[in-house]
């Protein structure tokens, strides 16, 4: 995985509690037995107006001014549902590498740092006020530190946030989290051999 | 010290422990599935790296196949592919694949326990978030991604985090009609879907020792929809004569052994646990979910809600946008909610149990006409060769429903059974999201009985006045 350490980009907001996979990527992209190429079915039933590929002027992510946005800010319990993989695997390939919600789904969660993704978790009343500013200035950025976790606004405000170190150093690292733990083959065959 | 169940099997499990890092922890069986296993066995080729425990690893396909004559080819290529993916996985890698014309195949969440794979104490994962369901016998199941099959394939092992515990207990005697699965929607209304997050359940009290193993099977099977890492429920004598003589249990140690050996398992009494949820059992009433998440329930008696009398903004919105998807008001009551579709099945409601249940009510009755398709889908083959060695599947023929071979089928809409845009639908399954069965489509959580009761009257009617034929 890519080494991760630092991000700025475009912040585009999605105003919606406990948004599901279902929601970010639905059943029939499920089939594909590939790990990329799902940045057109991300929020495909919220994006598009029909079955085609008409896009839904309605759906804020579809506005000019969050085209190439990097940065996904949500609400709480974001991710929830089942735990398709497929969903950060859309996020990552429309563009964005992190998600700012006050709260996130556990496996959802897991699975953003096992493709070198962060979510990252803010009070509520924070995530309110990004809201208003992003919608407020158009072309609004955010610049993300991870080894100094903290999320800077465009005024200079530094928001620290909370990460468990351990994940925070595999992004920073972009440790293959496999190659990790097969370095401690060893333990696991001790293990095995000690229950047989 | 005393112990719950969830400290006692992570202990049994850690491989390593260090500072600063994940815990590494060992993973008794491991189940997988067409959708979410290609990508990881891609990955093992793509580094050269092999599955270190065929033996521990259990494959079946359920979530794309046909529920109609399983002879013909499937008919989607995608569908087929991610199929016939999966066997070739499986042959290449040496692990066990119960395929869809193996007579054991079925829901991996319902072919685990009936084949003895499920056992008390394991660890068990899943690339699938109802991997949960298996904490009904006392292991502690996990729903993971991806990677993480690619990593339990690769190492046999799992990177955890220690949640916090959490006591949902329900003590006293469920009335008649009323359901496990009542009980699990009872607790979601209350905790709400995100009320389990950072937690492992264990459900204790004397309406849950009173259910039985496809019951709390049920209860188990949607903790995830409380948001939880795992729900389990403490073994007893019922987990153990569910066990007995099923086809994976050792044969070559005596039962009473493996009893001894799984019952030291439960919690300690007096165990402690960092959070309580407590509900009464009489207080439970038959459940109806009315929105887009399976928060969003409430009794057949109940309304929907009005939307000033929610706390917040953010309440409100969901509230209002869930309402308009579903096609309802405000302040209407689920007694009058009229519904197009039946679908009974799935890894909540899909055991022989749930179709008894069902069937009991279906006796003697038709689906209404205003029904425009009913369906059965039992969760497995071996659930399926049950009920219609009890006959189960005339009852339901005879009233109206069509009886299917096994699988998800309705439950995620990925096959051919699925809603059209505007039809509402009684579901036996576990997630009312938008679009889930289908695009446009609207579903209401129940459990099997109010499912046919629904059928029969075109409408949701309380289960509890049904008149038994
Ligand atoms: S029945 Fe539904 S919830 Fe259960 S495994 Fe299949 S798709 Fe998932």
């Amino acid at each position: 995985m890519v080494p991760f350490n630092k991000l700025a980009g475009i912040v585009a907001p999605l105003e919606a509690l406990h948004v599901d996979t279902d929601q970010i990527i639905p059943k029939q992209f499920l089939k594909r037995i590939e790990r990329t190429g799902y940045e057109d079915m991300l929020f495909y039933d919220w994006r598009y107006a029909s079955d085609g590929m008409v896009p839904n002027p309605d759906f804020e992510l579809n506005a000019p001014r969050y085209q190439g946005a990097s940065i996904l800010l949500t609400k709480d319990n974001f991710g929830c549902g089942s735990s398709r993989e497929h969903a950060p695997w859309a996020l990552n390939d429309y563009g964005f590498r992190s998600i700012i919600a006050p709260s996130f789904a556990d496996i959802f969660y897991n699975n953003c740092f096992n493709n070198g993704m962060l979510p990252i978790v803010l009070d509520s009343a924070t995530v309110e006020r990004l809201f208003t500013e992003v919608r407020a200035s158009e072309g609004y950025t955010l610049s993300i530190d991870i080894e100094a976790q903290t999320v800077t606004t465009p005024s200079g405000e530094a928001i620290p946030f909370e990460v468990d170190p351990f994940l925070r150093d595999r992004l920073l690292n972009g440790w293959d989290q496999i190659g990790l733990t097969l370095r401690h083959e060893d333990a696991i065959t001790a293990y095995e051999n000690a229950r047989r | 010290m005393k112990k719950n169940i969830y400290e006692k099997i992570w202990d049994a499990h850690v491989v390593l422990d260090e500072p600063g890092r994940d815990t590494i922890l060992y993973i008794d069986r491991h189940f997988v599935h067409e959708v979410t296993s290609p990508q990881a066995f891609e990955g093992l080729r793509l580094t050269g790296r092999k599955v270190r425990r065929p033996d521990l690893t259990f494959a079946t396909m359920d979530h794309n196949i046909p529920t109609t004559d399983r002879n013909k080819p499937i008919e989607d290529s995608l569908s087929r592919q991610q199929v016939e993916t999966l066997q070739t996985n499986c042959d290449e890698t040496d692990i066990v694949c119960f395929n869809m014309h193996d007579r054991r195949s079925g829901i991996v969440h319902i072919i685990g326990p009936e084949l003895g794979l499920t056992q008390p104490g394991q660890t068990i994962v899943c690339g699938d978030s109802h991997t949960s369901t298996h904490g009904a016998f006392g292991a502690l199941a996990h729903g993971i991604g991806t990677s993480e099959v690619e990593h339990v394939l690769a190492t046999q092992t799992l990177l955890q985090r220690k949640s916090k515990s959490m006591e949902v207990r329900v003590e006293g005697t469920l009335g008649i009609g009323v359901t496990a699965k009542d009980i699990i929607l009872a607790i979601i209304g209350k905790i709400g879907t995100a009320g389990g997050t950072g937690y492992v359940i264990e459900f204790t009290g004397s309406a849950i020792r009173a259910l039985s193993m496809e019951g709390r099977m049920t209860v188990c099977n949607m903790t995830i929809e409380a948001g939880a890492r795992a729900g389990l429920v403490s073994p007893d004598e019922k987990t153990f004569e569910y066990l007995r003589g099923r086809e994976y249990i050792p044969a070559d140690r005596s039962f009473d052994e493996l009893k001894a050996e799984w019952a030291q398992w439960a919690s300690d009494d007096g165990a402690q646990f960092d959070t309580l949820v407590e509900l009464k059992a009489e207080d439970i009433e038959p459940q109806v979910t009315w929105g887009t998440s399976p928060g969003m329930v409430t009794t057949i008696n109940g309304r929907t809600p009005v939307l000033n009398e929610l706390d917040g903004d953010d309440a409100k919105t969901t509230a209002k946008n869930a309402l308009e998807y579903m096609g309802l008001s405000e302040g209407e009551c689920l007694n009058d909610v009229e519904i197009n579709r039946v679908f009974i099945g799935s890894c909540t409601n899909g055991r022989i149990e749930d179709l008894r249940d069902a069937a009991k009510v279906a006796r003697g009755h038709k689906v209404s006409k205003h029904i425009d398709e009913a369906l059965v889908v039992p969760g497995s083959q071996k659930v399926k060769a049950q009920a219609e060695a009890e006959g189960l599947d005339r009852i339901f023929t005879d009233a109206g429903f069509e009886w299917r071979e096994s699988g998800c089928s309705m439950c995620l809409a990925m096959n051919d059974d699925r809603l059209n845009d505007g039809d509402r639908c009684a579901s036996t399954s576990n997630r009312n999201f938008e679009g889930r069965q289908g695009k446009g489509g609207r579903t209401h959580l129940v459990s099997p009985a109010m499912a046919v009761a629904a059928a029969v009257k075109g409408r949701f009617c309380d289960v509890r006045n049904w008149e038994f034929k």
